[in-house]
């Protein structure tokens, strides 16, 4: 579905969009405030992003090294080359350790890969332990944000929820209440699983170990419960060296919710006694996307949700409105990239404010990418043919300034003398839901060729 | 093998060779180590307490007094009542009410600490216990995670190691922040003299 065609049914609910829209900016202002406490921002921004920019340069020979290592540490690799081998892989390893109960800390890249539903095709139980995601498992829905997965659920709709699935009483709301009754009820999961499934942040190259941060603590409560560590990362979640985390562990948290760091940060090198780590390498178009010059950079994100907080499209239409897994900003540039016709109206939710460029800790240039899909959609023709054809008409009226002054004195004429119905039509999207600015009586180029001689 | 041909597909696409950066060794101290990680500390929903050697054990009692159960990798403290080494599987730490733990160092910027397997007979101990206290010198604290790193590369670690800041928490129902997700439920370090 186009993204203008979800987002539609988001908005319809007007109190929603309004409180979306305000708990994400909150979360933005806490950024603002915890980012001034760090004097050196702008370099670690700067320093963040040339590593990055080796990483992606130098990558084959850094997963090399970290594969070495790893395998040095008593873990075990495996590589895939998409979502269909990563869950294989997954399968495979939980046969192997006859694993029946499996407890899933957050990782957006077995999102990707819709891992839940095919292991629980093959008679595995999944359990997402991070409160946010479990409460979506029961609601079966997707994350709506990468960061905060259930920011579209009020807490009433979260106690109704745990009403359904865990059988408490009807009527709580209180997030107090709510978040001890899901810790009772996924202790118990955390006492009896198999297996522990998670994310990677970093994958250290000189170390071969990796690292996850959170800040409930499920990561850990899972992995070091149980006696197989499964754990998926992206390509691109390399850093050369160990040191490199003092300065991305000091931009993710600031730039996610504000937060000096996370909770936890927890760096495993080498499985506890009795325990063994398996550790899958994913590509699943990735290795393509860094051969895009104009979109190499897209794979420097850290996945903080900071561009998400702070855009304006998002914090209005909601995480659902993408037809991507990865809503907002960066969903709109990696979108493309791993299906250009499926997700073609995406880089056009954005109103290329550059605001997600502003705060991006790892500076991806989101919004100029944002602008060059656009360009490469339209002319491979993903795009609708209504969108094409003003733009071409746009295109024709741009390049002739004659033509662009007098389309300006119509459309000024037009807007103010034309009667309602011919301008708030259904042809008028920024019609709806919007009242129209009064039109000025003259152009900015006849005020200031006026203005400019006054002053002289 | 998708090995091979995952990194045949970078080879062939990665930019041209980009140098790489050189981090900040140096460090701005600007302030007080000690009042900077504690200020933060409590801002992550945790406390910092300064304290001398000897009173550790009589601060603990009036803190923590009413819990049951209690395991601490120091044997020269005198209140740890289960012996966690004795203990094979990790579920069986599913009851400890308090987890009394010496750790490395402290890092005034984000009041976080760190520890490692040699702090800890089980992994899963700070995590599962109710209550925690780490207990760390108030001298050798470091400003940042730059400086944290270049101490972890000296000491060098094996297994695990894990950065705590605060308790366990959670905002994940309307944006309302909750301690005592999974982990614990409180967080106190104490900054020995
Ligand atoms: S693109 Fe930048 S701001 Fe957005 S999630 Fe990734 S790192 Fe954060």
């Amino acid at each position: 579905m186009k993204h203008s065609e979800a987002a539609e049914k988001f908005i319809s609910d007007n109190e929603r969009t309004n409180w979306h829209d305000k708990a994400l900016w909150f979360v933005r202002a806490k950024r603002d405030i915890a980012i001034k406490q760090v004097a050196e921002w702008e370099e670690l921004r700067a320093l963040a992003s040339q590593i990055k920019a080796h990483v992606m340069s130098n990558l084959d020979v850094l997963l090399e090294q970290f594969e070495a290592n790893a395998i040095k540490n008593g873990i075990h690799v495996h590589w895939a080359k998409d979502a269909e081998e990563h869950n294989n892989h997954v399968l495979n390893i939980l046969k192997e350790h006859r694993v029946k109960s499996l407890v899933k800390s957050k990782s957006m890249l077995t999102e990707e890969c819709h891992l839940n539903p095919f292991l629980e095709k093959n008679g595995i139980e999944v359990i997402d332990t991070d409160l946010g995601e479990r409460i979506i498992q029961f609601r079966n829905e997707p994350p709506s944000h990468i960061v905060l997965p259930a920011i579209h659920l009020t807490k009433e709709e979260v106690g109704e929820t745990f009403h359904t699935h865990l059988g408490i009483e009807k009527g709580i709301s209180d997030p107090k209440i709510l978040t001890d009754i899901a810790r009772a009820h996924l202790r118990e999961k955390f006492l009896s699983a198999d297996a522990a499934m998670t994310g990677v942040n970093f994958g250290i190259a000189d170390t071969g170990g990796f690292v996850v941060c959170t800040n409930e603590g499920n990561t850990d409560m899972g992995v070091h419960l149980s006696q197989v560590h499964i754990a998926s990362m992206g390509i691109e979640k390399i850093i050369p060296r160990q040191e490199d985390l003092g300065v991305f562990t000091r931009l993710l948290a600031r730039s996610a919710t504000g937060q000096p760091v996370t909770t936890y940060t927890s760096h495993y090198l080498t499985a506890q006694s009795g325990q063994v780590i398996h550790l899958i390498i994913v590509d699943n178009g990735r290795s393509k996307q860094l051969g895009r010059a104009d979109y190499v950079k897209s794979l420097f994100c850290i996945r903080c949700g900071a561009c998400m907080n702070t855009c304006p499209v998002y914090r209005r239409s909601g995480g659902y409105s993408y037809s991507y897994g990865i809503p907002g900003p960066i969903g709109s540039i990696l979108a493309p990239g791993a299906n250009p016709k499926e997700h073609s109206s995406m880089p056009f939710a954005s109103t290329l404010c550059g605001s997600c460029t502003d705060v991006c800790p790892v500076k991806i240039d989101i919004h100029q990418q944002l602008y060059s899909w656009r360009q490469d959609l339209t002319e491979d023709k993903k795009t609708s043919s209504s969108k094409r054809l003003i733009m071409k008409m746009m295109g024709i009226v741009l390049a002739y300034p004659k033509l662009y002054r007098f389309s300006g004195i119509t459309a000024r004429w037009f807007l103010g003398f034309s009667p309602r119905f011919l301008i708030y039509n259904k042809l008028n999207l920024w019609g709806k839901q919007r009242e129209l600015p009064s039109v000025p009586t003259e152009s900015f180029r006849d005020w200031y060729s006026k203005n400019r001689r006054a002053n002289l | 093998m998708s090995r091979e041909s995952i990194l045949a597909q970078i080879r062939k696409s990665k930019p041209e060779l980009v140098g790489l950066p050189i981090l900040p060794e140096c460090h701005i101290v600007e302030g007080d180590l000690t009042e900077q990680f504690k200020k933060t500390l409590l801002l992550v929903g945790g406390q910092a307490i300064e304290i001398s050697e000897g009173d550790i054990e009589l601060h603990i009692k009036k803190m923590f007094g009413y819990l049951k159960l209690t395991a601490c990798n120091d044997g020269t403290l005198n209140f740890s009542n289960i012996d966690t080494c004795s203990i094979d599987d990790p579920r069986e730490l599913r009851d400890i009410d308090l987890a009394v733990l010496r750790c490395r160092f402290g890092v005034a910027e984000n009041g976080a600490v760190w520890l490692t397997d040699s702090d800890l007979s089980h992994r899963a101990l700070p995590f599962i216990t109710q209550h925690c206290v780490l207990i760390i010198p108030k001298n050798g604290m470091v400003w940042n995670m730059h400086e944290a790193y270049q101490r972890i590369k000296q000491e060098n670690y094996n297994g695990f190691g894990v950065f705590i800041s605060g308790p366990s928490k959670t905002a994940d129902i309307e944006q309302s922040l909750v301690i005592g997700a999974h982990g614990p439920k409180s967080l106190t370090v104490f900054l020995t003299t």
